[in-house]
Parts: C-alpha cells; structure tokens; sequence
C-alpha cells in the first residue's frame, strides 16, 4: 500500500514536469497547445541522441536542455506566433498538424523502433522497500528532480518580476499589453520554457519508458485532464492535480480488482476492476469539475 | 491513395540478371506479389522486418520466384483496416499482382480477407495468424507461413507445466488479444494461477503491478505485452529488481524490440517456431545474409516472410510457372517443397503450419546484439487447436 502510493507519487510527479508547461501556455497565452506532448517526444529523442553521443546521461540531459528550447522557440517563432488571435478551433487543427509533422519526422529521423536510454550508473540499483521489490533509485531521482523543478517554478512564478508578468498575463491579458509590456517577447518565453519543462519531462522519463514516435500523445491527455482539475493557468494546481492523479490512477488499478472481488466472481472481477481503473482518473475529473467548475486553484479573474 | 513505392526487383536485386528479367517481363511470363506491410506509426519496425525478410528471400532465388521474374508492388496498410482494403483493392485490381503476402496484424489480415479470396488470388500471411480463419472460416485461398496465435500462448503454458512452476502470475492487457494470451496460456499450464492482472493498452508505468507481483511471490510470471508496452515492462521488471522471478513472455521479447531493451531482457524467456541461432543450412545462411545486408537481428517477422518468398518459388516452380492453374498452384503450396529456415515445415489441413515449437531465451551475442536463442523444443508436429473444425472446400 505504501509502495502503491509512492508510485503514485512518482508518476503524478512525472505528469507534473509535463503538466506545469503546458499550464503556462495554456493560461498565459490562451493557447491551446496539443503539439506540447511531441515537446515531450521531442525531449526524450534528443536527450537519447545526445547521450548515445557524448556517451554520458548527465552530459545528454544538459545538452538536451538547450535543444528543446531551441526547439520551442523555434515552433514558437514560426507556427505558434500565427496562432494567437485565432480561435481555438483553429489551434487545435495546427496543433495537431504539428504533431502528425514531428511524429513523422522522427520516425524518418529515428526510425520507429524504440531507443534505448541506459539509467545513469549513479543512480543504478535501488532500496528495498519490501522483500523481493526495489524501488528504483533512478524513480526516487525523479521524484527529487520534479520537487525541485516544482520548488524552482514557485520562485520563478511568485517571487521574480517576470513571474509577476506570467500571473498577470494569465488572469487579464489585455491590462497588461496595455500597460505597455511587451506581451509577445512574454509569450516567446513562455512557451520556450514550457517546451523546456516537456523535454525535461521526457528526458527524465527516457530511462523507465520506452522512448518512440507517439509516446507524447498518450501523456498529453493525461497532461490536459492535470491542468483542467488544477486550474488552467494556475502552477500551484497543476502541481496538486498531477499528484492527485498520479495517486488515484496509481491506486485505483491496484486496488480496484480487490474491492470488486468482494461482490464478483474472481475473473470478472479482474477485468472489470481493470477497466473500471483506468476510467476512474476521468471520473474523478468529472466529479470535481462538477463541484468546481473551473478546477482547483483558477488562475483567471472572474 | 496511392500505392506506395514500387520495385522491380529483378533489376534491383540482381544486376546481372536485369536484362533478361526485362525481356521475360516483355513476353508476359512474370509473376506480381503484392507484399501488406505497415510502414507508418509506431509499428513501422514490424512491417520493415517483414518486407526486408521478403526480399531477402527474393535476393536468394535471384529476384525471380520459380523461374519467373518476381515485381514486388509495396502496400502500407497504415495499421488501418479501411486504408488497407482500397490499397490491396487497387494492387489487385489495377496492378493485376498475382499474390498478395504480408499482413503484421490480424485485423488487418481480417480485413482484405474477403476482397482478396473473392477474386479467386492467394493471400499468404507471413505473420497474422488468427484463430478466425484455422478453424471454420478457413479458406482455400488462405495459407499463413507463421503459426496459430492460440498456439504461441499454450506453447509457454506447456514449457512452465514442463518446468514445474506451481504458482504463476498472469499480466495482459485488457483487450481481446490480451485475454485470448492468457486463456492460451492457462490451457496448457497445469500449476495454480496466482493472480491474473489486466492492464490498460496504453499503460506506461507498471510500479503498480510490480509491488503486486512481488507481494504474491510466484514461482514465474506470463506476460504478452507488445510492442512498447513490452519494452516498458522489462526495464521496470529489472530494474525493480524482481528479474530472479523467472519472465515467461510471448510476442514482449523479440529481434524487433530487444534493440530498445537491451540489457534488461537478457535471460527473459520467449515462445516461437524460430529462433535466429537455429542450427541449419538454411537458417545459417538467411541469418547471415540478412544482418550483412540490413545490419539488424532478423527477427520472426523476418524468417517467415524469408520462407513464404521459398515458399511461393518452390510451388511457382512445381507448377512449371503457371499460376493461372489455381488448383495446380494450391496442390504445390500445400505440397510446401522447399527448406524453412525452422527445419520441420509442413501445412495441416486448414493451411497453418504443423511445426516444432520452442522455449527462447534472450541472450547478448559477443558483438553486442540481443537475439532469441532456443532453449528447448516444448511442442513437437504441433498442430493447431482449430485445424479439427476446418472443412477445406
């Protein structure tokens, strides 16, 4: 049960490093972002490359971060920047023409088998939590690294002027383009870091998940139903919702199939409980956007 | 849509035999294979092994099949059942092929089924093998060159029953396909069933699964989990330490995914008809050829695609080039005159192959790959569970 809820943990917090970009831009810029799940891809084909390169994991991650900036100010530069006053609609078709582009092109670039990233040898082996299971002290990085990245953003996002913008572009953009700010050098930033943060993600995760065309979308959802209960826009709710589900995916699939064992017949059990678990993170999204309807902790003013 | 790239490979294959492949074609004497394989999405590396496995096998009858001079017209069936029906539709009917091969995945295979047969054309599967088409929906057009599905599963059940294993943990994933792995399974495994765990087709993390697997303590665990899904698996199943647990798996540890996982498989067990360390004349020279040619491990997809191409050469030969006579050609396929690269071959009465099957284990080569290699034979002239229900018209 306490091993359930460490891995938990440890995938919202996956989902958090994700999540945390894809709120910014979401929120800030009222852009809907699909192609931010590719930024994750993206993260974890360079972070591979680069370590296969340099020969070192370290040496990939600090080389990989600057491309995935690269990368995002680029998309920013030449797609995204088009896009602002467009309506969602519009957003949502080049988004995901971006997607289908970059899924294609690493699959001409890569090849569309899946890499193979080593775990660090510092952070090789595990504690043992319980007889015959180790948890991974490669997982337990994660953890520390996505705390870290959550702690960093709260500075950054509270405590600095250009953390002050952020909010203040998120709850009235056009106060602020008013008051003279400079609102598209804001979003070029923005977006790089929210594309950094994906690739961050990506890299991180390249060690335990298999690195290959497609491997953002199936996050992305995840990333989008974090950033709807947390709040669009709001960092400190993408932080909590992403915990959240990590916690009630984590523990829904591991104990659903028991509780249900108590009024089914053992196999039917199984595969209901199964099912039931994997729908229960979006249910839990229903029932909080039926209470709060614009999630946890809304960024925006009335 | 158009049909993807097209090769003429008596020119590509065989420089010196370019001339009089062009002058054969000119009096009509060719023959057109139509070869299914997915080459878009994730999957892609499945469809590449089975279309360079094809060729290889052309590369070694000299592009021709039977003496004929062999045009391979290429189809990406998308992983989409639709967009796989107009292309095969098109090929079959504009580009006239005279056999269609291929297929990676069932549904797929399900689909162009009927478009294919009705036209009175032979379908060749060299990798999908439902359990649909073996037992009453088999077709005398329909030959497949791997195995029954069904088969693959019980040949695991039967290798932990033969080791002895009393508690085994079963994982699929929860689709139709996940839950056919596990009954195939249990079909043949005598033991107890610790505990069955169905796991959603996108899963990324099993830290969940991991901790039950290790709070149950069973003497080895089943698993199918393909593609990606397989890839996560084994690095999470190693890493979380619990590799002393023996790793009974189908279709998770193969040439196509062992690339991505390395290490972490090695010592992980597989269920197949064909392992590329097969000691063999054939098998010897197809594995050689082919890393020499494509520099990857051949995987399955490869070697049966490899002896569909054999096939296909040595019933176009029997039948003295004339594949106009459908019965003739029928007889000489059934007839299956040419070396596997798996040794035993033969076809049973529904057009699957009655074959050896053995337990595979992953191992590092000394030049740093990862291949299957055989362990033990589990299954000898098995025959499918399905051929008794097929009544071949």
């Amino acid at each position: 049960m306490l091993v359930q809820a460490l891995n938990g943990l440890q995938f919202g917090i996956l989902l958090f490093l994700v999540a945390a970009g894809l709120t910014l831009v979401f929120g800030v810029m009222d852009v809907i972002n699909l192609a931010h799940g590719v930024q994750y891809m993206l993260g974890a084909y360079l972070g591979a490359s680069l370590a296969a390169a340099t020969g070192s994991f370290w040496l990939g991650l600090l080389l990989a971060l600057p491309a995935t900036l690269a990368c995002g100010l680029a998309l920013e530069f030449l797609i995204f920047r088009h896009l602002y006053d467009r309506d969602h609609l519009a957003q949502v078709l080049a988004t995901f023409g971006v997607i289908l582009t970059l899924n294609e092109a690493v699959t001409l670039l890569w090849g569309s088998a899946p890499l193979q990233v080593a775990t660090p040898a510092l952070l090789e082996g595990g504690i043992t939590l319980m007889p015959g299971l180790q948890y991974p002290l490669y997982r337990l990085a994660i953890l520390a690294a996505g705390l870290a990245t959550a702690g960093l953003l709260w500075l950054l996002v509270e405590h600095t002027r250009a953390g002050a913008l952020v909010r203040a572009g998120a709850s009235n953009r056009p106060m602020l383009a008013a008051l003279g700010i400079d609102t598209s050098r804001l979003f070029l930033l923005v977006f790089g870091i929210g594309a950094m943060l994906a690739g961050f993600a990506g890299m991180m995760a390249a060690p335990i998940l298999s690195v290959e065309p497609g491997m953002g979308d199936t996050v992305l959802i995840l990333a989008f139903v974090v950033i709807v209960i947390g709040g669009i826009g709001s960092v400190r709710g993408a932080f909590l919702a992403a915990l959240l589900v990590g916690l009630v995916e984590t523990l829904g699939r591991s104990l659903l199939p028991e509780l249900l064992r108590l009024v089914l017949a053992p196999s039917p059990a199984r595969q209901a409980g199964a099912s039931i678990g994997s729908m229960l993170v979006y249910i839990a999204m229903a029932l909080i956007l039926a209470v709060r309807p614009r999630g946890l902790f809304p960024a925006r003013a009335g | 849509m158009a049909i993807g790239r097209r090769a003429v490979l008596g020119v590509a294959a065989a420089g010196p035999l370019a001339l009089p492949a062009i002058r054969a074609r000119a009096q009509g004497a060719s023959v057109k294979i139509g070869l299914v394989a997915v080459q878009t999405g994730p999957q892609a590396a499945l469809g590449t092994q089975l279309r360079d496995g094809f060729l290889q096998g052309l590369k070694h009858t000299g592009g021709k099949l039977g003496g004929l001079p062999a045009e391979v017209v290429m189809i990406d069936d998308e992983l989409r059942p639709e967009v796989a029906v107009t292309k095969v539709r098109a090929a079959l009917e504009r580009d006239k092929v005279d056999i269609v091969a291929g297929v990676v995945f069932s549904n797929i295979l399900a689909a162009i089924m009927r478009p294919v047969t009705e036209t009175n054309t032979f379908l060749i599967s060299t990798n999908a093998g439902p359990s649909t088409f073996a037992g009453r929906g088999c077709n005398p057009y329909f030959f497949t060159t791997s195995y029954n599905n069904d088969q693959v599963h019980s040949v695991m059940g039967q290798a932990a029953t033969d080791s002895k294993y009393g508690r085994v943990f079963v994982m699929t994933p929860n689709y139709q396909a996940g839950r056919d792995a596990a009954a195939g399974f249990k079909s043949r495994f005598k033991g107890e069933v610790a505990d069955e765990v169905y796991v959603p087709l996108n899963q990324l993390d099993f830290s969940a699964e991991l901790a039950k697997i290790a709070a149950s303590k069973p003497d080895a665990i089943f698993t199918f989990m393909p593609g990606g899904l397989g890839v996560n698996l084994v690095r999470q199943y190693r890493q979380a330490g619990l590799a002393s647990i023996p790793f009974l798996s189908t279709f998770t540890v193969d040439e196509a995914t062992l690339p991505a996982q390395g290490d972490a498989a090695v010592g992980f067990y597989s269920a197949a008809p064909w392992a590329p360390n097969m000691e063999n004349a054939a098998n010897r020279r197809f594995v050689a050829d082919f890393e020499a040619a494509h520099g990857y491990v051949p995987g399955s997809y490869a070697a049966q695609s490899y002896d569909a191409a054999m096939l296909l050469d040595s019933a176009i030969r029997k039948t003295g080039g004339k594949l106009a006579d459908k019965d003739a050609l029928r007889a000489a396929i059934r007839a299956a005159e040419f070396q596997s690269v798996r040794g035993n071959f033969r076809f049973g009465a529904n057009h699957y192959p009655v074959q050896d099957f053995w337990l595979c284990q992953v191992a590092k080569r000394p030049d740093g790959k990862f291949q299957t290699e055989t362990v033990r034979k589990v299954l000898e002239n098995d025959t499918d569970p399905w051929a008794v229900e097929c009544r071949m018209r």
